[in-house]
């Protein structure tokens, strides 16, 4: 055929989108008032996609685990995790994490660990959802 | 009457341009429409990454390496990981191997289809790029479900991989491989019986097999001219040999080889029918064992700091042959040196005697046919004193040998 994409286009165009529309359908005119319409109950968000078995998403830290060896920060490519000197603690900054799971594999007592949370953009990289401690 | 003398004219390109994906300069010398001249300018993005990799230890440059490129994400890991595995003789499991084979197949396969999509895209044909990033995303799907991640895999560790297919893993596997096979067949037709490819690029900057030899072109670019070049078949490392393949050359399809545009279509086409195969092959022979030579992670730190020697890795990459180069001095945990030369520096030249004699409209195809990576590419800038060098091959050797006596010490 010479023109072979053409059908394809045509049943293309009856075909619901791959697209998942998250978080809206269309843009809302306002994202604030929108999440306070969701927060109020008056309109809902369309759910992402589910994360597959193993996604690495934002870290979680168990304090009272920690024996403070500084493995993790050996490892880290980035840089992200700080010593708590005091406390024998670490301090881990999510806006610089690369979401790679070394320091998962290479603590010894297995007190790191990956949510499946992807939702983190923020305005400021210091703020309290981006610091795990 | 005033007579009237033709000259030829100078349009630059770049290096941030509307019709260029990643930054780089040409100069093109043009009469009519016609290019009779060009120059190609590098080191735009180039990013001190080796640099920084002399002073982060081996785990860390992992996941550095990984971001040299975001479509190479796992051969420039697996060829780090293979260059200090080759300094330090770590000794890689047999079924690690085939999953490495398995993972870097399954990238191949991401950025083949990538490049058709972009290719279509650079002629106007978008319906095309549609269509192949609707295929693309199957296999990012599968990417991630194998690897936790789309694009940054994460999945390489030195002395193996970090994660295993199990049992449970393999009807999904399957299904995206059906999935890929049957549209690949839609795909296939559609590139190579359309008319609309074929009169962008048939006749269309045409690399000839003495070209590509001398500029030493790699992977699919080299391919399509006819060189049978492939370092998966050329080297026998990983489980390649075990499997059953052989070099994509135009010729396989159509019974000739003229290195245009649309033979390259038909290497990278081919070659993705050929990685979903491999993948399959893989499944099927993969033997039950560990997945890493040393699971303790400090025990492998304190290892690699008492190793000391050289180590080279290479791995075809989808654009070609890719190297890593590492010195390990035995007493610091940060490589001594590390050098990068990514395949697409090969393939730059060899869009000087492509380009030549083509129109302006058809110099983002033949660009994009080489599939560049700039990115990848710019490990070296020369400017010094503001002054711009032109190093000849007598001057570039001088400093290669130059190099070589600095980094043997």
């Amino acid at each position: 055929m010479k023109f072979s994409m053409l059908p394809q286009v045509f049943t293309q165009m009856f075909k619901k989108p791959f697209t998942n529309k998250f978080p809206a359908k269309y843009i809302p005119p306002s994202t604030t008032k929108f999440l306070e319409d969701v927060g109020a109950g008056k309109t809902s968000i369309v759910p992402p996609i589910e994360v597959p078995k193993g996604f690495r998403g934002k870290i979680q830290y168990d304090r009272d685990k920690c024996i403070g060896c500084k493995l993790c920060i050996k490892v880290c490519p980035s840089g992200a995790i700080e010593y708590k000197e005091k406390e024998k603690k670490i301090k881990i900054y999510i806006a610089r994490c690369t979401f790679c799971s070394q320091c998962n594999d290479v603590c010894p007592v297995g007190c790191l660990t990956m949510s499946n949370e992807f939702l983190l953009a923020d305005t400021d990289k210091y703020s309290k959802d981006l610091i795990v401690e | 009457m005033k007579a009237t003398t033709k000259t030829t004219y100078q349009i630059p390109v770049g290096p941030i341009h509307p019709a260029l994906k990643e930054p780089v300069m040409f100069e093109f010398e043009i009469s009519g429409e016609k290019i009779v001249d060009v120059d190609v300018q590098l080191g735009h993005v180039h990013r001190s990454v080796e640099w920084a990799g002399m002073r982060r230890n081996p785990i860390q440059i992992l996941y550095l390496a990984e971001r040299i490129c975001g479509i190479c994400s796992f051969c420039h890991p697996i060829a780090f990981a293979r260059a200090i595995e080759n300094a330090a003789d770590i000794e890689v499991p047999e079924r690690a191997q085939y999953l490495r084979v398995i993972q870097g197949e399954l990238e191949r396969i991401c950025s083949h289809m990538l490049w058709a999509g972009v290719a279509a895209h650079e002629i106007g044909f978008d319906s095309v790029l549609f269509l192949t990033w609707q295929m693309r995303e199957k296999a990012l799907d599968l990417t991630e479900f194998l690897t936790g991640n789309r694009v940054t895999k994460a999945i390489t560790m030195i002395g193996g991989v970090r994660r295993d297919i199990t049992k449970d893993m393999l009807p999904t596997i399957n299904e995206a491989l059906t999935y890929l096979k049957d549209n690949f067949e839609k795909l296939r037709h559609i590139f190579l019986d359309d008319k609309t490819v074929k009169m962008r690029s048939q006749g269309c900057g045409v690399l000839t097999y003495d070209d590509a030899m001398k500029l030493c072109a790699v992977g699919p670019t080299t391919r399509a001219s006819g060189v049978k070049k492939d370092v998966r078949l050329d080297q026998a490392y990983l489980t390649y040999p075990d499997l059953d393949f052989d070099y994509v050359t135009p010729d396989v399809l159509t019974g000739e080889v003229n290195g245009d545009v649309y033979d390259r279509i038909i290497v990278r086409l081919l070659e993705v029918k050929q990685s979903i195969d491999l993948i399959e092959q893989c499944i099927d022979k993969m033997p039950a064992g560990e997945i890493i030579s040393e699971p303790k992670i400090p025990k492998l730190l304190a290892t690699l700091k008492k190793a000391r020697g050289e180590g080279i890795g290479v791995h075809e990459a989808p654009r070609g042959e890719v190297i890593h180069y590492v010195k390990l001095d035995g007493e610091h945990e940060n490589p001594y040196t590390w050098k990068v030369r990514a395949p697409t520096y090969n393939n730059i030249l060899a869009w000087i005697p492509m380009l030549l004699g083509e129109q302006i409209a058809d110099i983002p195809i033949v660009a994009a046919s080489t599939d560049p990576c700039m990115s990848c590419t710019n490990r070296v800038a020369v400017v010094h004193n503001n002054k711009r060098y032109i190093l000849d091959a007598e001057k570039l050797h001088q400093l290669s040998i130059e190099k070589t006596r600095r980094i043997m010490i």
